[in-house]
């Protein structure tokens, strides 16, 4: 069997344990809604986010903050699971023992992929029926919109993923995985305009967040989904996807280069 | 390629760990077909050896070949032909044990069937359990059953019952002596030194990064060690002697005593007793304090150190 067939074995298999491991179900797979949830209900007395003086052009709660969650989604579901699902598996023995076996990298790595791909699909589709259904948000209409949503999506999830993987060499134990990547992820989504307002921040704090992925995907998303009177309280007074592409890319980039590089089945004598 | 074929060969290997030196120069060679047991208190070097050999550790000197290919740089075409069977993990385990033999099968080019496979394990009735469902030894069968359905040329089994009860002890013998009858090569390490004189050919005991000695199951140690012991209480205490003609020696005794001698044994030395006696003088082991209550020891008695001989053969 070659190696791409044994990937899509392994993205199967990774997508059964993957449902049927509770925690990471939990902090990745359904944190987004959770929190898209309780802050559309939290804020909800505080009415409408952007409406014009005269009373029109305002949104939600839950549509204000929908694309912050989406962007939240993509990275949780790339960068925190593979750095935690990886670091962890380094630790319990599970790469030991298929390091021992034919097993190609590239199969091992096409398998998580899949699983990041399949995972992140549903919660996406997860979130924006969440959104639709429960809290009324209105989707957008326009295909264009789709497009930029297709695109900053797949760049996203793929710089998200590989990001991970990168990551997961940091961690020192399986144990101490989840205290290590977490932290990480939690401020990157304080900073990047998921949780507060980005247009908020102070400015150096938003240059700060700019170095990082999840600010680019944010952006990207809220010109997808928020309308088009909110355009001009962006940075610029414009969505700049050309800089999210770009900077994205930059990240995609790295975080190849990065994988490919700094992956090791095991810690050799350690 | 002439028979016999050499799977493993290992000469002068050292393995160093920063000051620590965990290998210490060590060679032996394993033919193709054998159950090799090596053996060894824990931080001997068995693990640094075993890891060498299977391509999780870099040797810090000396030469290593694995079915011909130098295990630093064994390929995937290598790792095929190998099985192996790591001591315990903690894998999560939510996969079925069907599921998971079944992904690894497909690793492999011609491996084993998988129904088969679970039977032999004797995991037919749990092959649709979740590994994190099984008990201990459940999860080692399962252990073994991934490192043998890629019908591997050369099986490594580093503790393989550890947590198995007697019984579950006695069917993975078989399963491994049936392995044995189809060609298998296996390097094994045990504490159970019933089990290594089970099913080992040859053994090796290392100890401190130094291969003791080496030989067949029924020679190692040498000829000395293997000197029957024969025990009896006499007016003057417990008495001890070794010969290599027991016989002759209990005929001598009933002869002068006219009645069948007290507490009469005669014991030949196991592997086990065989080994303590090597790994204890090699590590001047714990001293002798646990004396024997009613022993006032007797002199010019070569015994093997306080153990149980487990070959008990009474007249």
């Amino acid at each position: 069997m070659n190696a791409l067939a044994l990937g899509l074995k392994r993205a199967g298999y990774e997508n059964r344990v993957y449902f049927r491991h509770g925690d990471t179900l939990f902090f990745t797979f359904l944190f987004p809604v959770v929190m898209l949830t309780i802050f559309s209900v939290a804020f909800s007395s505080s009415g409408n986010v952007g409406t014009n003086p005269d009373g029109t052009g305002g949104i939600t709660q839950a549509a204000y903050y929908l694309p912050g969650m989406i962007a939240a989604g993509i990275l949780l579901s790339g960068v925190q699971n593979l750095a935690v699902d990886i670091a962890m598996e380094r630790g319990d023995g599970t790469l030991k023992r298929l390091s021992g076996t034919p097993l190609p990298v590239l199969s091992y790595f096409l398998g998580k992929f899949g699983q990041v791909f399949v995972t992140s699909i549903l919660q996406m589709l997860l979130l924006l029926a969440v959104a639709r259904v429960a809290f009324g948000v209105e989707l957008p209409t326009d295909l264009g919109r789709w497009a930029t949503f297709a695109w900053v999506y797949l760049l996203g999830i793929m710089t998200s993923a590989v990001l991970g993987i990168a990551l997961s060499r940091i961690p020192r134990s399986g144990k101490s995985a989840t205290a290590v990547i977490i932290p990480i992820v939690l401020i990157l989504q304080f900073i990047s305009g998921v949780y507060l307002r980005f247009q908020g921040l102070p400015e150096w704090l938003q240059t700060v967040a700019s170095f990082f992925p999840l600010k680019w995907m944010a952006q990207g998303m809220r010109a997808v989904f928020l309308p088009e009177n909110f355009e001009a309280v962006e940075t610029d007074g414009t969505w700049g996807l050309p800089a999210v592409a770009l900077a994205l890319g930059i990240w995609l980039v790295v975080g190849v280069i990065a994988a490919r590089y700094t992956f090791r089945w095991i810690r050799k004598d350690s | 390629m002439t028979p016999p074929e050499i799977h493993v060969s290992v000469n002068n290997v050292r393995k160093q760990y920063g000051k620590f030196t965990a290998l210490d120069g060590v060679s032996f060679e394993i033919p193709r077909g054998e159950t090799f047991a090596l053996l060894g208190p824990n931080g001997a070097g068995k693990s640094s050896m075993i890891e060498i050999l299977e391509g999780y550790r870099d040797r810090t000197s000396g030469d290593a070949l694995v079915l011909g290919v130098d295990p630093a740089h064994g390929g995937l075409d290598w790792k095929a032909r190998l099985g192996i069977v790591l001591q315990s993990s903690g894998e999560s385990g939510n996969i079925t044990v069907r599921e998971q033999v079944a992904h690894f099968a497909a690793f492999y080019p011609h491996p084993r069937d998988v129904e088969a496979t679970l039977a032999a394990v004797g995991l037919t009735e749990h092959a649709s359990t979740r590994i994190k469902a099984l008990s201990g030894g459940q999860r080692r069968r399962v252990d073994v059953a991934l490192g043998v359905i890629g019908r591997p040329e050369l099986l490594f089994l580093d503790e393989p019952t550890t947590g198995f009860d007697p019984e579950a002890r006695r069917e993975f013998w078989d399963l491994i002596l049936e392995l044995k009858n189809e060609g298998t090569t296996i390097i094994l390490t045990t504490h159970y030194l019933d089990e290594a004189a089970h099913l080992g050919d040859r053994a090796g005991i290392i100890a401190a990064g130094t291969l003791l000695t080496i030989g067949a199951m029924n020679e190692i140690g040498g000829a000395d060690a293997r000197v029957p012991i024969v025990r009896w209480r006499d007016a003057n205490g417990p008495q001890e002697h070794r010969t290599t003609e027991p016989a002759e020696l209990v005929a001598r005794l009933y002869a002068q005593v006219g009645s069948e001698p007290e507490g009469l044994e005669i014991i030949r030395p196991s592997l086990e007793d065989i080994y303590l006696s090597l790994v204890g003088t090699h590590a001047s082991a714990p001293t002798a304090a646990q004396s024997n209550d009613e022993t006032p020891a007797q002199p010019a008695t070569v015994q093997p150190q306080a153990s149980t001989p487990t070959e008990t053969s009474l007249v």
